[in-house]
């Protein structure tokens, strides 16, 4: 064996034990995460509760208007006129929860440092992906391995990256932390295949344009999945608070539900990660038909994983076109969403596994 | 679940608030309106009702959920076009549920009617949709925005403030800057109403009639294509015609006259392969080197073909599929006469290492006494030795190391006369026997290539004579039957030669679509209106600000708050005693409370979260 072939074989290896290592780190990060919501389920807050009842009770003009931090604070007023919005009519005016530390400062703290062993786990978890791809010289979407720890690395980047653009994400941190951890296991375990070079139909630049907009598309679209799941559970937990003579939320739905932001938030949130993406998603299939015509002398061919990318697009589109007509919007699109995410988990985990077709690469 | 959220109007803030808003509110998109009313009595009334409901949004969305259903089947049930030979496995296996299925078209989705039925009635649909929608959105082009509604403190985003600075010159400077900021401006009594956003709308419209394009490109396509494949061995050449093709299929409109002429020869074959590490033995290039010709004039030129990158040849597409060995052998009968000469094709067993199988057929062939003697041959080829296992020998390496060719003969008829096409790479042997050497044993030899014996036999190859060299290569038969003679090694490569109308058409409408929907999603249509009248109360101005956008727009109040701090150089803020006044609105404010707003952007939420 030449020099070449076993600095590449430790390379390999290094790059299973940054995987691991970003595993235990998640791990602790997970933790943390706990810590979080649990120091937080102590405070009483109870302000979407109080929200909600006055908004019962008082006539609906009361409610309709609030001020936007838009038009500046503080002695700002003086130079600058204020911006007051109004919510649509129909909708809730309901304040987002305070977060998984519910205001507690030391549920804060688990919370910040959750993020920080977050970024760690995430820094190890990039370098065992790129040490995999260095080992093998090439782009590191070979096999399904290779896919998912890959997925999960863009999930958590996005995730960051929504953090530091400040956006109000950090309720997406535990149940984002488990999935990684669920599908790194998945991948060490189940997946696992050994590093290897590409068949020739792989061979080809797009495999770098085509894979990475799947990847990044699927990591995206799992935020929006969460965030959809999230809103249905905080909509119906509102939905309760708001009939105050039907059926209350239970305690311990209440101290998480309440925590979150507003199913409003929620909702477009999720409209938003999903909107972003589908042009992206769209691409994909665009840049995916382009290489297959170059590489199977037809664009499009209705091979199964062909028929599930054209099956989620779809049911994504359909998402969107339901929150432009009447009567779907708010559940009956959220659940749209879901099944459009389900699609894709579908089309990744079942068609690859065990449907056969011109995309079931080697080794899985 | 009592979401309020489900009762709201379509889209958004725009339609429920067109009540209170009276026409400030419409036409934001053009989104066809729902109608749920009943259809007035009448075959009119009910063909006009149908209609309309055919091209409303709601079934719009009901026949997208059902063409991503109906798609489901076809991926879960083999399909005839993909792979017959699982079908009929598949009908073998489940004789009533393969009836059933049949009937159902379910071996043939994506051309079956009722597939083809939700397609064609949402494109209906579509075009339904459309015409109306472009209709409606050239006249929005042509026409101004809405006039500034009476009460601009029930919109969305709203802000007001008092200045010194006369009506006029405020409302002048507000046009100045909307118009500045490409806003489409209306100016009326006291108040500038303006719109931007429109490209939305069109990209919207883009993206549907794209759909549209694309559909049309996949029909062109699959009426008018050919598809052919064709096995060349190095050396050979092809031309384009029906007869050359090893298989063809084509479109219902397809012209076999129309058949392009060109043609090629593949001069040589590249195959490289890892020869060290971990990946020995992983392809690094396939490369097929060819010369072609088009048209009558029949310049040559040289090309080559790799996977991955197929050659544009007059309209066609050469693709490379695969590759494999074709031994070069050399068949003598009884006579001593050579009756077959030449190349034959083997197929891969093993696609990894090559190792490779054949037949050669020799129907030509007689006996020393001149009686009809047809032989065949069977025959195993390894590129590189490496072993037997249970028996047969296999192949270590991809590449012609230590080439071996394995052969047994028969001998009888072979079945060729009775004029049915025959597998080129099976022998029939239902007439045929199996020569025996004196043992009662197969006779079978294990062959070196002629052209190479001397070389890969090394130091012993130098001591042997021409004579004992030339018996590693050739197999006598017994009885002086013949002889077979494996004398070198060719490449083949499968080609696979498709004429497709429509790609271009495809591509033009998938960029198309993919513009309009960026457009149609990150674009936001909105309304700014500015208001500037002389208070009741003295010498100041009121100056009011509304903002309205779609529901899905947050920006708004962010833009009118850019807009305002914008235009307030030109109508300065007044003595802040005199805005708590009576400033609409403003009063009821708690200004300590903190925003609610449902923006996730919004950077006091993330410091808050
Ligand atoms: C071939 C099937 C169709 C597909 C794949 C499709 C896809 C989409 C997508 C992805 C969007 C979201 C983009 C946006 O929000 O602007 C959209 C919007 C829209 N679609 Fe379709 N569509 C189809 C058929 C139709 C039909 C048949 C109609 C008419 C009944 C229609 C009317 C609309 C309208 C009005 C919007 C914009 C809604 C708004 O203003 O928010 N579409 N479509």
């Amino acid at each position: 064996m030449n020099l070449a072939a076993a600095a590449n074989e430790t390379l390999a290896h290094n790059s299973n034990v940054l995987v691991y290592s970003a595993m235990a780190v998640y791990t602790l990060a997970f933790v943390a995460h706990m810590a979080e919501w649990v120091f937080g389920s102590r405070s009483k807050v109870g302000r979407t509760a109080a929200a909600l009842t006055a908004e019962a009770a008082a006539p609906a003009a009361a409610r309709a208007r609030s001020a936007a931090a838009a038009g500046g604070t503080g002695t700002a007023v003086l130079e600058r006129p204020k911006v007051v919005t109004r919510s649509a009519a129909g909708s809730r005016d309901v304040p987002d929860g305070p977060g998984a530390h519910g205001g507690t400062e030391k549920g804060d703290l688990y919370g910040r440092i959750a993020i920080s062993l977050t970024v760690l786990a995430w820094a190890l978890h990039v370098g065992g992906v790129v040490t995999r791809a260095l080992s093998v010289q090439r782009a590191p979407w070979g096999n399904m391995y290779e896919f998912s720890t890959t997925l999960g690395g863009a999930a958590v980047t996005a995730y960051l990256v929504l953090l530091l653009l400040k956006k109000n994400v950090r309720w997406l941190g535990l149940p984002l932390v488990t999935t990684v951890l669920l599908d790194l296991g998945l991948a060490v375990s189940v997946l696992y295949t050994a590093s290897d070079q590409l068949v020739p139909a792989l061979h080809s630049y797009w495999l770098w344009i085509h894979v990475s907009c799947a990847i990044l598309s699927g990591a995206v679209l799992y935020l929006g999945a969460v965030a959809t799941l999230l809103f249905l559970f905080r909509d119906r937990y509102e939905g309760k608070l708001a009939d105050p003579d039907g059926k209350q939320p239970g305690a311990f739905a209440t101290s998480v539900l309440e925590r979150l932001p507003s199913a409003a938030s929620l909702d477009k949130f999720a409209y938003r990660v999903n909107a972003t993406v589908f042009p992206l998603w769209t691409f994909t299939i665009i840049a995916g038909a382009i290489w297959a015509e170059a590489a199977w002398g037809r664009y499009w061919g209705w091979d199964p994983k062909e028929v599930w990318t054209f099956i989620t697009w779809v049911a994504y589109a359909c998402y969107l076109h339901a929150r432009a007509t009447v009567g779907w919007k708010g559940r009956k699109a959220a659940w749209l969403g879901l099944v459009a995410f389900v699609c894709y988990l579908f089309n990744y985990f079942i068609v690859n596994i065990f449907v056969t077709g011109l995309h079931s690469y080697a080794g899985v | 679940m009592s979401t309020k959220t489900d009762t709201t109007d379509e889209p958004g803030a725009t339609a429920d608030e067109s009540g209170d808003l009276g026409t400030a509110g419409s036409q934001l998109s053009t989104a066809p309106k729902e109608d749920v009313s009943l259809p007035s009595l009448g075959p009119i009334g009910w063909a006009r009702w149908f209609w309309r409901q055919l091209t409303s949004m709601r079934v719009a969305l009901l026949l997208l959920f059902l063409l991503s259903i109906g798609a489901i089947p076809g991926s879960l049930i083999p399909q005839t076009s993909i792979d017959p030979v699982k079908v009929d496995e598949f009908k073998d296996k489940h004789a009533t549920l393969g009836g059933i299925y049949d009937k159902l078209g379910m071996f043939h989705v994506y051309s079956s009617v009722w597939f083809s039925a939700i397609y064609l009635l949402l494109f209906i649909s579509l075009i339904g949709c459309i015409v109306p929608r472009a209709w409606q959105f050239v006249g929005q082009l042509r026409g101004r925005p809405p006039a500034a509604p009476r009460r601009l403190t029930r919109l969305p985003a709203y802000t007001t403030w008092r200045t010194e600075a006369a009506p006029e010159q405020v409302l002048d400077a507000a046009e100045r800057m909307l118009r500045g900021r490409r806003f489409r401006i209306r100016r009326e009594g006291t108040a500038v109403a303006s719109e931007k956003g429109y490209l939305r709308e069109a990209g919207n419209l883009l993206f549907h009639v794209a759909l549209i394009v694309m559909l049309v490109a996949f029909a062109a396509g699959s009426l008018w294509k050919s598809e052919g494949g064709k096995l060349i061995t190095e050396g050979d050449g092809f031309s384009n015609s029906l007869t050359q093709y090893d298989d063809f299929s084509s479109g219902p409109f397809f012209d076999t006259d129309t058949m392009a002429p060109f043609g090629f020869t593949m001069d040589s074959f590249d195959a490289t392969y890892e020869r060290t590490g971990p990946q020995k033995g992983t392809p690094r290039t396939f490369r097929a080197n060819i010369t072609y010709f088009t048209g009558a004039d029949g310049t040559e030129h040289k090309k080559s073909v790799e996977v991955n990158t197929p050659l544009d040849i007059a309209g066609n597409k050469v693709y490379l599929l695969s590759h494999g060995y074709a031994p070069v052998v050399t068949v003598k009968d009884g006579r001593g006469k050579v009756v077959y000469h030449g190349a034959v094709p083997f197929l891969p067993q093993d696609p990894k290492n090559f190792t490779s199988s054949g037949v050669v057929k020799v129907p030509g062939a007689r006996t020393a006494d001149g009686k009809r003697n047809q032989l065949g041959f069977q025959a195993l080829f390894v590129p590189t030795f490496g072993g037997k296992n249970s028996g047969s020998m296999f192949s270590q390496f991809p590449a012609p190391d230590f080439p071996v060719l394995s052969v047994n003969a028969w001998h009888g008829d072979l079945g060729m006369d009775s004029g049915l096409p025959q597998n080129v790479y099976r022998l029939d042997t239902k007439r045929m026997t199996q020569y025996k050497d004196a043992g009662g044993d197969f006779f079978k030899k294990m062959l070196l290539p002629k052209d190479r014996a001397a070389q890969m036999l090394g130091h012993t190859g130098a001591k042997l004579t021409p004579e004992q060299l030339a018996a590693e290569s050739t197999m006598n038969l017994p009885d002086g039957a013949g002889s077979i003679t494996f004398d070198g090694i060719k490449t083949w490569a499968s080609f696979k030669i498709t004429h497709q109308p429509g790609n271009g058409l495809a591509l033009t409408g998938a960029v198309c679509a993919l513009l309009g929907l960026a457009a149609s999603l990150f674009i936001q249509r909105r309304r700014v209106w500015v208001r500037a009248e002389r208070a009741d109360d003295g010498d100041v101005t009121v100056v009011e600000m509304a903002g309205l956008g779609r529901s899905e727009s947050s920006r708004v109040a962010e833009e009118l708050a850019a807009l305002a701090a914008e235009l307030t150089p030109s109508a300065p803020l007044a003595a802040p005693a005199a805005d708590t006044a009576d400033g609409p609105g403003t009063s009821a404010e708690d200004p300590t409370e903190p925003s609610d707003s449902a923006d996730p952007a919004d950077p006091s939420e993330g410091a808050r979260a």
